[in-house]
């Protein structure tokens, strides 16, 4: 396991929180104003699956219950279901202490046991086995050694195996986010850019502001955020290197600068930018010569750019057929924008998933602004989830799971649906407002 | 690590918990390695504004005129609209005809959207509506050294609340005095 980046594991108290409310699984759907998962109807026989409680190795440990922060793990995704620990018949701890019809009895068609120790050295190892109860085989084994600050991102190093053993696409557990954090009442509010993990857990402050922050966006290689800060009381774009907090203004020119987006060789940045009259078009920014190319030339609103995986291409948001609709165009000079989304009178915001399947969007669906993604291939539309306000959809880098933002009760939070739109999840802020998120890549 | 004993502690207390409240737990305010602030000296010296950076230091907010009209800053507009209309057109004439009058007297426009739909594409709606009202001005008097426009889109509504009513008040265009130029400036192309 690698250390976590940031040294600060400070809101210790919001992530217990959120791993408390997500394992105590409510009822599908019932309560809202409430912190739970959200099972929506229709979902496929989760895989059972018993997580039993890892040996701890105190004080090195520093008491996490590894065991947990898999089951939220593998429960989050929608494809698990983790077999209560009440239920458990025994506590093995190594893969030839698990009696495999025992475990089947319970319900279990997979068992994970393991147990952690502190090496001489001061560091921890988690070791852990995944069993087959059905057949007593052992799927998994492995190690992972680290410092105690780092013991959480082992454990979803360890939901990344089981989940990549099990179903075969890769897990994006030991990933993190960006979102934004909004607090205080209008017009007195303050803006946040946070990292966090992928769960919610050790949130770290990228910048504090009191005006607004928006559109994080990763580089391909995880090490910096670009977003959009109106600090200097006109909106610039910025690159932040994460792990140091330096920190660049890579556009302030007169008008709007906005929605960057990293090509993916992460050498050139899209982004949109406006003029003194006002024509919001987008760029492509070249961050080595700082050449700047305009991809799109129209008097309408062409905005919020998104690589294809190929950097061939960018898909943008432009209401040049009278309301916003979703265009491809090549980066290549003289090319032509194809328009991409036909159905209804609101698509926006763009993402390509990893493998080019799918493309997320926010859709206006009857009057509610909801996350959809189509069928590159077909053109097929698929909504996914159902809120009033839901918007800025981002895919996690196994292309599984879109987070996204939701406003439902009065609070704006975040989510997560996969990309069947079967399972969702939600995270709340425990104060103010959380939105505009951005999942990160897979680590080194 | 007593932080991360008394985070099982709490885990526990909260699994046993049937209905959880947020903010039911006093929270702190989370430690960070701060960046570097909003006025560090990186943040203008690196920038690749070529064409005429930012330089926001120079925009000093001023209270403007006051009376009648004037001391209305606000416009307001329809929903997916930026066209200026009722008593929007009295507001803009009125700051257009003390804009004509008094040419070192320099606004900037401030365009709003509710919270409905896509943000960076909401920042172009509330420039279209800066810009509306940019031009209004332009056509009855004021000059373009005078006004500059910024759009912050949904990100700053002026009232909280998720309905119409709210809505209604966010769709706007403030209208914000800032310092005169020196006596004797070029009323040049601004660089906002």
């Amino acid at each position: 396991m690698q250390p976590t980046r940031e040294s600060h594991s400070h809101s210790w108290h919001r992530s217990a929180r959120l791993l408390a409310l997500a394992l105590s699984l409510g009822a599908a759907a019932a309560a809202r104003a409430d912190l739970k998962i959200e099972i929506t109807s229709g979902v496929r026989d989760p895989v059972p699956i018993a997580i039993v409680p890892f040996a701890p190795s105190a004080p090195a440990d520093g008491g996490l219950d590894v065991a947990g922060v898999v089951q939220h793990d593998l429960e989050g995704s929608g494809r698990f279901k983790g077999l209560p620990r009440e239920r458990m018949p025994a506590t093995p701890t190594q893969a030839d202490q698990v009696v495999g019809a025992a475990w089947k009895g319970a319900g279990s068609d997979y068992v994970v046991v393991g147990r952690l120790s502190t090496l001489a050295n001061g560091s921890v190892a988690v070791d852990f086995d995944l069993v087959n109860a059905l057949t007593g085989a052992k799927l998994a084994t492995q190690r992972f050694v680290g410092s105690t600050s780092a013991l959480r991102n082992a454990a979803h190093r360890v939901s990344d195996v089981i989940y990549q053993k099990i179903t075969g696409v890769r897990g994006a557990f030991a990933t993190r986010i960006a979102y934004v954090e909004v607090d205080g009442t209008p017009p007195n509010q303050r803006y946040r850019l946070i990292v966090a993990d992928a769960d919610g857990a050790n949130q770290h402050l990228v910048l504090e502001s009191q005006r607004p922050l928006m559109s994080p966006a990763w580089s391909p290689d995880g090490l910096w955020l670009a977003y959009v800060s109106f600090e200097t009381k006109h909106s610039a774009v910025y690159v932040q290197l994460v792990r140091t907090g330096e920190r660049r203004q890579v556009s302030a020119r007169a008008g709007v600068n906005g929605a960057p987006a990293w090509s993916p060789d992460g050498h050139k940045l899209a982004l949109t930018l406006a003029g003194t009259n006002g024509n919001l078009d987008i760029y492509v920014l070249d961050l080595d010569t700082q050449t700047l190319s305009k991809l799109t030339d129209d008097p309408a609103i062409d905005t919020e750019p998104a690589w294809a995986a190929d950097g061939r291409s960018v898909y943008f948001t432009s209401d040049r057929a009278g309301s916003p609709q979703i265009y491809q165009i090549g980066v290549q000079p003289g090319a032509r924008p194809k328009r991409i989304t036909f159905g209804g009178t609101y698509n926006a915001r763009p993402r390509m998933s990893p493998d080019g399947s799918l493309l997320a969007m926010v859709t206006l669906d009857g009057s509610n602004y909801r996350i959809a993604v189509q069928d590159t291939a077909s053109g097929a539309v698929r909504i996914l989830s159902h809120g009033r306000l839901d918007e800025s959809p981002s895919f996690a880098p196994n292309g599984a799971t879109l987070i996204y933002s939701e406003r439902d009760g009065n609070r704006g939070a975040l989510a997560t649906v996969s990309t069947d739109g079967l399972t969702g999840l939600r995270l709340n802020a425990t104060e103010g407002e959380v939105q505009d998120p951005a999942w990160g890549p897979f680590g080194p | 690590m007593s932080e991360q004993v008394s985070m099982r502690r709490m885990m526990m207390v909260l699994l046993v918990a049937a209905a959880l409240s947020l903010g039911a737990c006093a929270s702190k305010k989370p430690k960070f390695v701060p960046a570097p602030g909003p006025n560090a000296a990186d943040t203008g010296a690196q920038g690749s504004g070529a064409n005429g950076a930012n330089a926001g230091g120079a925009d000093e907010e001023a209270e403007g005129p006051q009376g009648g009209m004037l001391a209305t800053r606000l416009v307001y507009f329809d929903f997916d609209s930026s066209e200026i209309k009722g008593q929007g057109t009295d507001v803009v004439g009125a700051h257009a005809k003390y804009l004509a009058s008094h040419g070192s007297a320099r606004v900037r426009l401030e365009g709003h959207t509710d919270e409905r739909g896509s943000r960076e594409y909401n920042i172009g709606l509330g420039e279209r509506r800066a810009q509306a009202v940019r031009r209004a001005l332009l056509l009855q008097g004021a000059s373009e050294g005078q006004i500059s426009t910024v759009s912050y889109g949904e990100e700053r509504p002026a009232v909280p609340g998720h309905d119409e009513a709210a809505w209604a008040k966010n769709r706007r265009v403030e209208i914000v005095y800032l310092t005169p130029m020196p006596a004797g400036a070029p009323a040049a192309a601004p660089k906002q």
